[in-house]
């Protein structure tokens, strides 16, 4: 029968083996990985003033990037290249609320210059290699807006 | 209750309640929002509401993680706390930070990463904090007359849990990577540290409530933590398959996060195992249901419908829709919120000398708030199912699928009501328990 010296090594052990593995896959994300698909190059500084702006108004509090925030607004990766720079950057300097079939977004009324960076930054974005995300839909329902 | 400096742990308690509370209200708003309902979008838009709930959410379970680490300390280590005065300074301390990071979100003053909105500022506040919650618990458990396996696991939690907050307050220009390590304290906390707190709470109340050896019950603890640190470290991987992070996560990660209701399963087993075994029933009902439930709810919310969309060729579907809302919901409500609830309905007939251990209030509370959050779970469950099937699959565009849902969503506030009423029974039990008092001690 299992003891509790043995209990305490198969914890001890198995967290200190697991976790060598994953800083040494951290690693490897680090140095090749995410130079490889995330284009550091192009990390402009018009790109990184756009990632301010995303973090300091909460974006993803309504929408999601790369998968990753709420479920209230469209999946934003892509969304250059499904809606175009010109409407996306309309519903950035709009002064009232852009509200697609009803759902309010927050009337930021950003300036042009704002919402060309807010622009670089998603288009930064929508040419990460994401494995496959987001995926191509199977059937190809019309556009209904 | 055995020693006067454990009251203080009344106190998180209270926060914690009061917090939950208005966690629920902001719930409440995005509900409405979701269905249409958005009068109050001047005031409180989308991402405010959202960022307030999910924050009171890791405030309020923080504050209940302290409150017990303030009330088992003492006991496991046969000491006093070393400064009561001082745990009180953190107590207010933390809800200043709390309602400061609060009002900021109305007025546009956060980091809009998800889950660590607090600006960085605040962060700075939260460290020290946290930092004066560990040394009053680390120097008593070293006054302390035993080091027991339960204190240890406990205050090895939240040791990581603080070290582990640290990696999210590094700026990146990239956001492959700004995204990789808010997942390091994401996904540590939750799927790793968090339950060795569990662990060690859960381990405490079994030995007060079923009688079972201590040797007995600590040695299946590291069984288990050992389980969730094996599985919860590389699962960390099933964040990172869409990320920019590269392919060989679609692996790692699949495989281990697998793996991970391995976790919740054995904490599960040892739970109703340990309870069988037991020949001391003690007279706690309440707090018994909620010791069983927190393990049975866990393995259910956090292991079954994680595993449900945890490998990459479900999750590259399912990924960044409600079906996460869904899991997230059952999961944090099971293996988190019920174990802070379970540790209150222990405390609270110990520390305020009202030995009233079972009532009708009390189950009501119990079973009107998990079967509504088991009906909030279903209702996001189909909604996102649909939403996947609809946008992912076939095509169709956001907004007009977000409008065949909405119905899901009065489902989904049809049984937050029932949740909220389960709720309000627990806290109007709370509240009648009145305060702790030094006639509530016992003889040690």
């Amino acid at each position: 029968m299992l003891s509790k010296s043995s209990a305490r090594w198969f914890f001890l052990g198995g967290t200190a083996i697991s976790f060598a593995i994953f800083l040494g896959l951290t690693w490897t994300t680090l140095a090749k990985e995410v130079p490889k698909n995330t284009h550091p190059e192009n990390l402009s500084e018009q790109v990184i003033r756009g990632k301010t702006l995303w973090e300091e108004n909460n974006c993803m509090g309504c929408h999601t990037i790369m998968g990753e925030g709420a479920y209230y607004a469209p999946e934003l990766t892509k969304v250059i290249e499904r809606r175009g720079e010109d409407y996306v950057r309309a519903a950035l300097i709009s002064k009232v609320p852009w509200a697609p079939r009803g759902r309010k977004m927050v009337a930021y009324a950003f300036s042009e210059e704002e919402a060309n960076d807010i622009i670089a930054f998603l288009k930064w974005i929508g040419e990460t290699d994401l494995n496959g995300f987001p995926p191509e839909p199977a059937y190809d329902a019309k556009p209904n807006n | 209750m055995k020693y006067k400096s454990q009251k203080v742990a009344y106190w998180f308690f209270a926060l914690s309640m009061l917090l939950l509370c208005l966690q629920i209200v902001y719930g409440f708003i995005m509900g409405f929002a979701h269905m249409g309902f958005d009068g109050l979008h001047e005031i409180t838009p989308f991402n405010t509401a959202r960022a307030v709930h999910t924050n009171l959410l890791v405030v309020w379970l923080l504050s209940g993680f302290m409150g017990a680490a303030y009330y088992i300390i003492p006991e496991e280590a046969q000491n006093e706390l070393v400064s009561v005065k001082l745990a009180y300074i953190q107590l207010i301390t933390l809800a200043l930070v709390g309602v400061v990071a609060i009002v900021g979100y109305h007025f546009n003053y956060w980091e809009g990463r998800k889950f660590l909105e607090i600006p960085r500022p605040l962060d700075w506040l939260v460290v020290i904090n946290v930092l004066t919650f560990l040394g009053i618990i680390l120097v008593t458990l070293f006054k302390g007359k035993q080091r027991t396996t339960t204190s240890l696991v406990l205050t090895m939690g939240l040791v990581f849990a603080a070290l582990l907050y640290l990696p999210g307050m590094i700026w990146f220009d990239n956001q492959t990577l700004d995204s990789f390590f808010r997942w390091w304290v994401v996904h540590l906390w939750v799927e790793g540290v968090w339950e060795l707190i569990m662990g060690g709470i859960l381990a405490f109340l079994l030995i007060k409530i079923t009688g079972v050896d201590r040797e007995v019950i600590e040695k299946w603890l590291y069984v288990i933590v050992g389980l969730t640190f094996i599985s919860g470290i590389l699962g960390t991987g099933h964040h990172y398959y869409y990320i920019g992070a590269g392919k060989m996560w679609l692996i790692i990660g699949g495989i281990f996060s697998a793996l991970e209701p391995l976790a919740f399963l054995a904490m599960a087993l040892f739970a109703v195992g340990m309870y069988r075994k037991g020949e001391k029933k003690h007279p706690n009902k309440i707090a018994l249901n909620w010791t069983l439930g927190t393990a049975i709810v866990s393995f259910v919310g956090a292991g079954l419908l994680g595993l449900a969309h945890t490998l990459p060729q479900v999750n590259m579907y399912t990924h960044g829709t409600l079906v996460t809302a869904m899991h997230g919901h059952l999961a944090f409500w099971g293996a988190y919120a019920m174990i802070v609830l379970a540790i209150i309905s222990y405390t609270m007939p110990n520390l305020t000398g009202r030995k009233l251990y079972d009532s009708t209030a009390g189950q009501l509370a119990f079973w009107l708030s998990n079967i509504g959050m088991l009906g909030m779970t279903v209702a996001f469950g189909v909604a996102g199912v649909a939403q996947v099937y609809m946008e992912r699959v076939m095509g169709v565009e956001f907004g007009v699928v977000q409008d065949e849902i909405a119905i899901h969503f009065g489902t989904l506030i049809i049984c937050a009501t029932m949740f909220t009423t389960g709720i309000g029974f627990y806290i109007y039990e709370f509240i009648k328990y009145g305060r702790p008092s030094d006639e509530a001690l016992t003889s040690q």
